[in-house]
């Protein structure tokens, strides 16, 4: 195996695996144009822009995305404000049971969605919880934590301990020295964090099929429609809408971690 | 000094004061900073699932359709009944055949991108990588039902080529087959290996990072062909990584109960039994038993992989 150089084989399996990956996602953009009402006919009959005045005057679809973005928000917030916390703590000393509350942060992810729905449902009935817009943010916060969490940490890995004595040995109490000196050092991961977990929330179907009871979420009103389908060219625009709506926090936080990506490769 | 401490103090005594009282005792600020996300985590999610738990030992009355509050193991005891065991096999057969099929597919693409891409295509493949990773869940499925739908674009590709024929014998095959590839386990198959293969890639690429050149020179020059360098020290030094991944696609595999439900037959899988027992049926001490099965096996599963030292890989 030349060192250097990639043989033929590899090239070849690598460049089907990527467009297996991106070839599906394309077909989304070119359906939401087309003028077939009824079935998925390949190839389209006709181009046309009219289902997207359609889906644009559909107040279901706004009312859907009002409540994802709702939910994203509060979620993300929440989420910051947990994990930038639990990574402030488990980065800057050791104690007993570290390992402990690493575990738990990632725990909500690790284990099925459909573990963590069916957890919170049964809690919410046992509580006498009735189904609201915050008990969706409660199931959102809970799982959007660990992509905090997990950038939260990383920085603080890099950030030196000695910067933060510095500014205490200068006169600066502990909060001067978490507005001018941590938070500065730790912002890009907290807004890369922070679009991550929207993204996340903003996305999620299977633990809020159980904790939204009748409300409808954008992925929740989505799977409606592939389970029961009302008006497809509808769905083809919204599909494609969401696609484009989750491309820029990705490319948001790969612009903001760009710069430090040699670093974080050493790190891991 | 002392004036620019003087006027800091005398500026915000209180916070000052505050901030003194935490820098003597870091055992407060500990659990100041660690007080709200254990509450969280602990009342919401780990209180929810006990909650689960709990329900599990109860068991409902079959004629009234009410729970009956006693401890029982009777609901675990009809996990083993045919119909459902069936469901926890065909689950687990499901979630490591797409485990499979994702190092299969995933290898190549993150030995390239991890050993060959450089500079631009470094960026190029990390994008190439991360996007469809996070593209939403449910956009995913519905292109492949675009593609799988027997009007849809697979079915005209294969008509192009005259290849219909190899379809049509396909979907003839019991259990595999069905009356369209959207209809048919095969169909769920793929979708599950698109949706979820992307979580493998990043893993193995991190442990192929971390194989040094020179030991891949050293296996050449010691006559290794480059199938047995492969074989011997490229793949044992990538199966952390391997297996890391595979946490990821195992896991979700398991406890993923929309797929199945939009492409594939009408028999179910674990998550689809966990929500239609909830659901429909009232069920609530099944379902929750149901639940319990993917956290045992990932449980299993998750000691295994830390005994093989995938946990140094992620």
């Amino acid at each position: 195996m030349h060192s250097d150089r990639a043989s033929l084989g590899l090239k070849i399996a690598a460049a089907a695996g990527l467009l297996f990956l991106h070839l599906p996602i394309l077909l989304i953009f070119v359906y939401a144009f087309t003028t077939e009402e009824k079935s998925f006919q390949w190839p389209p009959p006709g181009l046309t822009l009219k289902w997207f005045a359609v889906t644009w005057n559909r107040p279901d679809v706004w009312e859907a995305l009002g409540l994802s973005v709702k939910v994203a928000s509060i979620s993300t917030v929440i989420a910051l404000i947990l994990g930038s916390l639990c990574a402030a703590a488990v980065s800057r000393t050791r104690f007993f049971g570290r390992e402990t509350i690493s575990l738990l942060v990632i725990l909500p992810i690790a284990l099925p969605g459909v573990v963590t729905g069916i957890a919170l449902r049964s809690a919410f009935s046992i509580a006498d919880i009735p189904f609201s817009t915050w008990t969706i943010v409660l199931g959102h916060a809970t799982f959007c934590v660990v992509i905090v969490y997990n950038n939260a940490v990383a920085r603080f890995r890099r950030t030196s301990g000695s910067l933060i004595e510095a500014s205490m040995d200068l006169g600066a109490n502990m909060f001067q020295t978490l507005r001018h000196v941590i938070l500065p050092n730790i912002a890009t991961a907290l807004v890369v964090g922070g679009m991550l977990a929207f993204a996340l929330s903003f996305d999620e179907v299977i633990v809020t099929t159980f904790t939204a009871g009748q409300q409808q979420t954008l992925p929740i009103w989505m799977l409606e429609e592939l389970v029961r389908p009302r008006e497809r060219p509808v769905t083809n625009v919204v599909a494609m809408v969401v696609v484009l709506v989750t491309m820029l926090p990705i490319l948001g936080a790969y612009y903001l971690t760009r710069g430090t990506e040699a670093v974080a490769g050493q790190g891991k | 000094m002392s004036a620019a401490t003087d006027t800091l103090t005398a500026r915000d005594g209180v916070s000052t004061r505050l901030s003194d009282t935490l820098w003597r005792r870091p055992k407060l600020l500990l659990v100041l900073l660690l007080l709200p996300p254990v509450l969280w985590l602990g009342i919401i999610y780990l209180g929810s699932l006990f909650a689960l738990l709990l329900q599990s030992f109860f068991s409902i009355d079959h004629f009234s359709g009410l729970i009956n509050y006693e401890f029982t193991l009777r609901t675990y005891a009809e996990l083993f009944t045919p119909a459902n065991f069936d469901i926890i096999v065909r689950t687990v057969t499901m979630a490591a055949c797409t485990t499979l099929a994702s190092a299969v597919i995933a290898f190549p693409i993150a030995c390239y991108a991890a050993r060959f891409a450089k500079g631009r295509w470094r960026a190029v493949f990390y994008l190439g990588i991360m996007m469809p990773l996070w593209s939403s869940y449910l956009v995913k499925i519905y292109a492949w039902k675009l593609i799988l739908a027997k009007e849809g674009i697979l079915t005209w590709a294969l008509e192009g080529l005259h290849l219909n024929w190899l379809l049509d014998a396909y979907l003839a095959l019991p259990v595999v087959g069905g009356n369209s590839l959207s209809v048919s386990t095969t169909g769920t198959f793929i979708v599950f290996v698109y949706v979820w293969m992307p979580f493998m890639i990043l893993p193995i690429q991190a442990a192929l990072e971390r194989v040094p050149v020179s030991m891949l020179e050293a296996s050449g020059d010691l006559g290794a062909r480059p199938g047995q360098t492969f074989r011997h020290v490229l793949f044992p030094l990538a199966l952390p990584g391997i297996v890391a991944g595979s946490i990821f696609t195992f896991s979700l595999t398991l406890g993923d109960y929309i797929i199945p439900q939009i492409i594939g037959t009408s028999r179910l899988f674990i998550g689809q039994a966990v929500y239609q027992h909830q659901g429909i049926a009232g069920n609530i001490p099944l379902a929750a038993a149901f639940a319990v099965v993917p956290i045992v096996i990932m449980g299993v599963y998750l000691y295994i992989a830390k005994r093989m030292g995938a946990f140094d890989a992620l």
